[in-house]
């Protein structure tokens, strides 16, 4: 019987009523008193020197307030790479500069040149039209390993080259690696692009900076998924400007997934400029300006070897791969295609050695960093991919070798530094293999033949690592900063609670999830319960939402903070009740003295917290609120089997899928809707990938063609099928309160290679020997690899 | 500068406006009715959709001026008189057909359209109609489910959880 409430329960969200109705308050519905606007002059070009700005006419364009260029942001910080990592050389990477505004140089289209803060929108862009700027072009380089030849352009001409790092991971084992493969019986080659993205939430990326001179605070109102960080990296490594003086508010945000985590150039600007000014300065983003300037994804171009034994058993793997940075570091590039990444390459398998290498490498584009997932699905594509090629060579059922290979005892050390504390991987498949009907497929495929259709069907499993952590180990591996969360529970005097978190929800319902888990854990109902996100001024400092971590890193001091309350609480019902503390028990909302018929309601013990007539003041402080910082042990290990099952047709090359399933491992689930819900829309991305969506650059000039809806094909509703997805495979985590994973990413990770994998398989059914389709697989790349 | 006056959620209103002001702008800069989002600049979207005169309109695509005299609604008048969700809406949040909420308004409004002239649309008449209002967070499978229950059609029996 499902529950109703409390945790498992599919609670209906709470935030949905102000979306539905119209009143949701997003970063550009925010207006404030005298506000003015800015608009960025861009760079039409990928690479050049600017040799003269000349504002004048601008400045006197009507409305305008003020013109910045770069030479107002000398001597200010830069923006900051949050991730330090070191080269297989033991060096550190080249972390360039990455200045506010242009200075000297603009490195990728969309590089913002100059800024016109004027009293309306439409001064600020007709004003931005009559700022001269002359820039003498530069070749651009685009394609990674043209970029890293002799002789090519620099990106930064301070850098002896274009590589930002040469990482090799685990390096200790490289040889032996190399000596596995080659003794293997047998070796599978592949290589592959995983496409570049761009995370494209509905909601465009807003700004407005506003200053207050009586106090002299700096509020930023942004759209982000984390507004510690962006006070942290903001007020620290940029404008210089202390924290207690600096408040950044993420209201409502419109999706992230990824994108909105970094710092970027119009935050800065907007709070340095409303100082300036002396007025608040709101910046929103065209869907054009998100093209050209919201951190992309993706983009590693790949080369997997796999060796297998004279049984099929995985032997070795080895990968190399190129990493695009685009032009500049973004706050989170370098740990993508490393840490996030290295460490995900044994996947489900048992392979007992791994060495991958990483060139991390500057280019004229736009900057890339984490899109949902983030590394995990670039590993999970190799490794899915590489594994249905062998079975593919060795002509064995693609389900039955991975089977073969499967990790099955738990805790498994992998040979890439990780440690993977529960999982049942066979559980999964024989979940998957119920739910799509694998069985049925030979009848489909015939069906579909009689029709003069192609049909295939993929497998691919994925493992994920959620909420990175612990600090101390991230620390080593070069992260500045820590990942703990934290929460706070305020219990009101009349018994309702308002819980302070660091997350921040932008799509993913903690409003309504969180509030179960206290509920479940006092006994009241979740309707007594408020959450409280994303204002720096409200909350403690918490790191954010990104990489599935909210629940498990921050749901589990939300867990801490509660239990103190808890042990508070019953120190005050025994004293009213005249009992020991140890006898007390908490259960629905009501304090008993066991073996008594002695209780005192949640309500009571809350009003004497507040109101202390009768409170043993000599032992405890008046008051209900507890504070908890939490910092996981591991990170959490998410697992599942996806399906799709697609026709193809022979005459035109499209593409459609019929059925897609998930079985999914995400241990303990708290609100079963909502996590449904987060697999369907990773689906949709991961089927985005695969068959639609391509961030794509003129490779001459660096130019972006894919600029906009008409050109950069979003997942449209008749797209995509309804998705099976099944989560009742739980092998709870063993080291947090919930023993829950996270979700977030799983969909987006596990879907494209299934998609791929199916298309190759329709392929091949058709008779078309096709080894490999790179992403996406779009009719005329399809009809193309059926020629031959 | 032009006058423009139109009846917007029932209540007549008139403003002074530049030409080039579009009815999105004018809805949530003017009228500061900012449930109608923007979505993109191209007018592929459908954040913006609104109803002009009963049919459904992109307001990113149509001038301010050009909406002058017309009917318009948009998602702050589609509740319920009590303010309790109307049929659309309440499916929308029973079948959890919305995650960030920033499509959300112009679906529901491209919903109310569509049924309007289609009161029992098949699952693929809903994802054909619905290729105007991008969703990023959905992966669309909930918004269907919740339009074919809002027309009362039997939704379990067509999609899984």
């Amino acid at each position: 019987m499902p529950k109703d409430t409390g945790i498992g329960a599919s609670s209906k969200r709470r935030e949905d009523v102000r979306f539905l109705t119209g009143n949701g308050r997003y970063t550009d519905d925010i207006n404030i008193y005298g506000q003015t606007y800015v608009h960025f002059l861009r760079s039409d070009v990928a690479h050049g020197r600017i040799t003269s700005i000349d504002t004048s006419a601008a400045e006197s364009m009507p409305g305008v307030v003020r013109v910045f260029t770069g030479k107002d942001f000398e001597g200010i910080g830069g923006l900051p790479c949050g991730w330090l990592v070191t080269d297989k050389h033991g060096q550190p990477m080249k972390e360039p500069a990455h200045p506010v505004l242009a200075q000297g140089k603009v490195r990728h289209v969309g590089d913002p040149i100059a800024a016109v803060v004027a009293e309306s929108l439409a001064e600020a862009r007709d004003a931005a039209e009559a700022i001269m700027v002359d820039i003498e072009e530069l070749p651009a380089v685009v394609d990674m390993k043209k970029a890293l030849e002799s002789g090519a352009s620099k990106v930064h001409d301070d850098l002896a080259d274009n590589l930002c790092f040469d990482w090799g991971f685990v390096e200790e084992n490289r040889e032996a690696v190399d000596n596995a493969i080659a003794n293997s019986a047998h070796v599978t080659t592949l290589e592959l692009v995983n496409n570049r993205l761009v995370a494209n939430p509905m909601e465009p990326r807003v700004a407005v900076g506003e200053y207050n001179r009586s106090d002299d605070m700096s509020t930023l109102h942004t759209t982000s998924q984390n507004p510690h960080v962006i006070r942290l990296l903001m007020g620290a490594f940029v404008l210089g400007i202390p924290e207690h003086k600096l408040r950044v508010v993420a209201p409502d945000v419109g999706g992230g997934f990824g994108t909105k985590i970094f710092h970027y150039a119009e935050e800065a600007f907007c709070t340095f400029a409303s100082r300036q000014v002396q007025r608040p300065v709101k910046w929103t983003s065209t869907r054009s300006e998100a093209f050209m300037s919201d951190a992309q994804g993706r983009d590693h171009v790949t080369k997997i070897e796999l060796g297998l034994d004279a049984d099929n058993n995985f032997t070795a793997l080895r990968c190399l791969t190129y990493a695009n940075m685009g032009a500049y570091l973004s706050t989170f590039a370098s740990c993508t295609p490393t840490w996030l990444h290295g460490t995900l390459l044994a996947g489900n398998y048992k392979t007992p050695l791994i060495y991958t290498n990483v060139k991390a490498v500057f280019t004229n584009t736009v900057p890339v960093d984490a899109y949902r997932g983030a590394g995990r699905p670039e590993a999970t594509f190799q490794i899915e991919r590489v594994i249905d090629k062998a079975a593919r060579e060795l002509g064995v059922d693609p389900i039955k070798l991975r089977r073969q290979n499967f990790i099955t005892e738990f805790p498994y050390a992998t040979p890439v530094a990780v440690e993977y504390d529960t999982g049942d991987y066979v559980a999964t498949m024989d979940k998957l293999e119920e739910i799509a009907d694998i069985a049925g497929f030979a009848a489909r495929r015939a069906e579909s033949e009689k029709n003069g259709k192609l049909r295939g069907l993929g497998v691919n499993c994925y493992i994920e690592a959620c909420g990175i952590a612990p600090s101390k180990l991230v620390g080593q591996l070069g992260a500045r900063a820590g990942l703990y969360d934290a929460a706070t529970v305020r219990v009101n005097a009349t018994g309702s609670i308002s819980v302070m978190v660091g997350a921040h929800s932008h799509g993913q319902g903690h409003e309504t999830a969180f509030p179960q888990v206290v509920a479940e854990m006092l006994g009241i109902p979740e309707d007594q319960i408020d959450i409280v996100h994303g204002d720096t001024s409200k909350i403690p400092f918490g790191m954010g939402t990104y990489g599935s971590r909210s629940l498990a890193v921050c749901g589990s001091a939300m867990v801490r903070a509660t239990e103190k309350i808890i042990n508070k609480a019953k120190k005050i019902a025994a004293h009213l009740m005249e009992a020991s503390e140890a006898d007390i028990e908490l259960k629905n909302g009501q304090f008993t003295v066991a073996g008594t018929d002695k209780s005192v309601a949640w309500g009571d013990v809350t009003l004497a917290a507040y109101v202390p007539h009768n409170y043993p003041l000599e032992d405890i402080e008046p008051g209900l609120e507890e504070t908890a910082f939490y910092d996981p042990s591991n990170f959490t290990y998410p697992s599942g089997a996806y399906c799709c099952e697609l026709e193809l047709d022979p005459e035109t090359g499209k593409v459609t899928i019929e059925r897609f399933s998930a079985a999914d491992d995400f241990g303990n689930i708290i609100n079963p809707m909502i996590v449904s819900g987060q697999v369907h829309g990773g689906i949709a991305q991961g089927i985005g990938q695969a068959l639609l969506e391509n961030c794509a650059y003129d490779p001459e000039t660096g130019q972006l063609l894919s600029a906009s809806y008409m050109d950069y094909a979003m997942p449209r509703a008749d797209d995509v099928p309804f998705y099976a997805v099944d989560h009742s495979c739980q092998t709870p985590c063993t080291h947090n309160p919930l023993g829950v994973k996270g979700c977030g990413e799983a969909g987006a990770i596990g879907s494209p290679p299934a998609v791929i994998n199916a298309v190759l398989d329709a392929l091949n059914s058709g008779g078309h020997k096709v080894e490999h389709i790179n992403m996406p697989a779009t009719p005329s790349r399809v009809w193309a690899a059926m020629q031959g | 500068m032009a006058k423009v006056a139109m009846k917007v959620n029932g209540k007549s209103v008139s403003r002074e406006v530049e030409g080039r002001t579009l009815l999105v702008q004018f809805l949530r800069e003017d009228l500061r009715l900012t449930g109608t989002h923007v979505g993109c600049d191209t007018s592929q979207c459908g954040a913006c959709l609104v109803h002009v005169n009963g049919e459904a309109v992109k307001s990113c695509t149509m001038f301010a001026a050009e909406a002058d005299g017309a009917e318009v609604t948009t998602i702050e008048a589609m509740a319920n008189d009590d303010g309790s969700l109307n049929t659309v809406q309440q499916a929308f949040q029973d079948y959890h057909g919305l995650q960030c909420g920033f499509c959300t308004p112009g679906m529901v409004m491209s919903a109310t359209a569509l049924l309007k002239d289609n009161p029992k649309p098949s699952e693929r008449e809903i994802r054909e109609y619905l290729q105007g209002n991008i969703c990023r967070c959905t992966g669309y499978h909930n918004i269907i489910k919740a339009i074919m229950a809002a027309s009362g059609q039997d939704v379990a029996s067509v999609a899984a959880e």
